[in-house]
């Protein structure tokens, strides 16, 4: 079951409310995806964390429903 | 092999191992796009590394997302530390983070051109 791209927009703005969030279809077969999320959550932290945190906010789904998540973190300039 | 076997398996593999890649394949013949472009960024530094084929050990490939909190392969750990994953990686060589971290932890490679 793959996922749509608003599906995963959803999610991470459920979890981090004040992100900007840009998710674009890589393959159109709603596995591949690349997403850019942008949030001041992310101010200080390591890159690994922040990626962390959108798996988290995935619940789950990454590596299962949904293959590739090409992710961009990055606090606001 | 129970978790437990699969995490001390691990961890004495990042730790005998200063750059060890958890990944789909191997390095002569990688199994996925993402796998492949950890290889080509590692071999293009020169870095010494040792990989370990998740897909011919399905408890390895559980226990190596269990072991880091990471969904997804591949998996890099450096002097015994998870790095990131092919996203990570690349903005790291991309940015020169991982020449520092490759120099900072004593490991020799050839500086990206």
């Amino acid at each position: 079951m793959a996922m749509t791209a608003n599906a995963i927009e959803n999610l991470i703005r459920a979890a981090i409310p004040d992100a900007r969030v840009t998710v674009e279809d890589l393959a159109g077969d709603g596995d591949h995806y690349a997403a850019t999320v942008v949030s001041e959550q992310f101010r200080g932290i390591t890159r690994l964390k922040q990626h962390q945190m959108i798996y988290a906010a995935l619940q789950g789904r990454m590596g299962g429903e949904l293959h590739a998540l090409a992710l961009q973190t990055s606090a606001p300039e | 092999m129970s978790q437990v076997a699969v995490a001390d398996r691990i961890a004495k593999e990042i730790t005998e191992n200063p750059v060890m890649l958890y990944m789909k394949g191997t390095a002569m013949f990688p199994q996925c796009g993402f796998s492949a472009r950890v290889v080509q960024i590692l071999s293009h530094m020169n870095v010494p590394f040792a990989t370990a084929n998740v897909l011919e050990d399905p408890e390895l490939r559980d226990g190596i997302k269990q072991f880091s909190q990471w969904p997804t392969i591949p998996q890099l750990y450096v002097k015994g530390e998870f790095v990131g994953g092919c996203d990570i990686i690349t903005e790291m060589y991309q940015t020169g983070e991982l020449s520092s971290l490759m120099a900072e932890n004593g490991i020799a490679h050839s500086v990206a051109a």
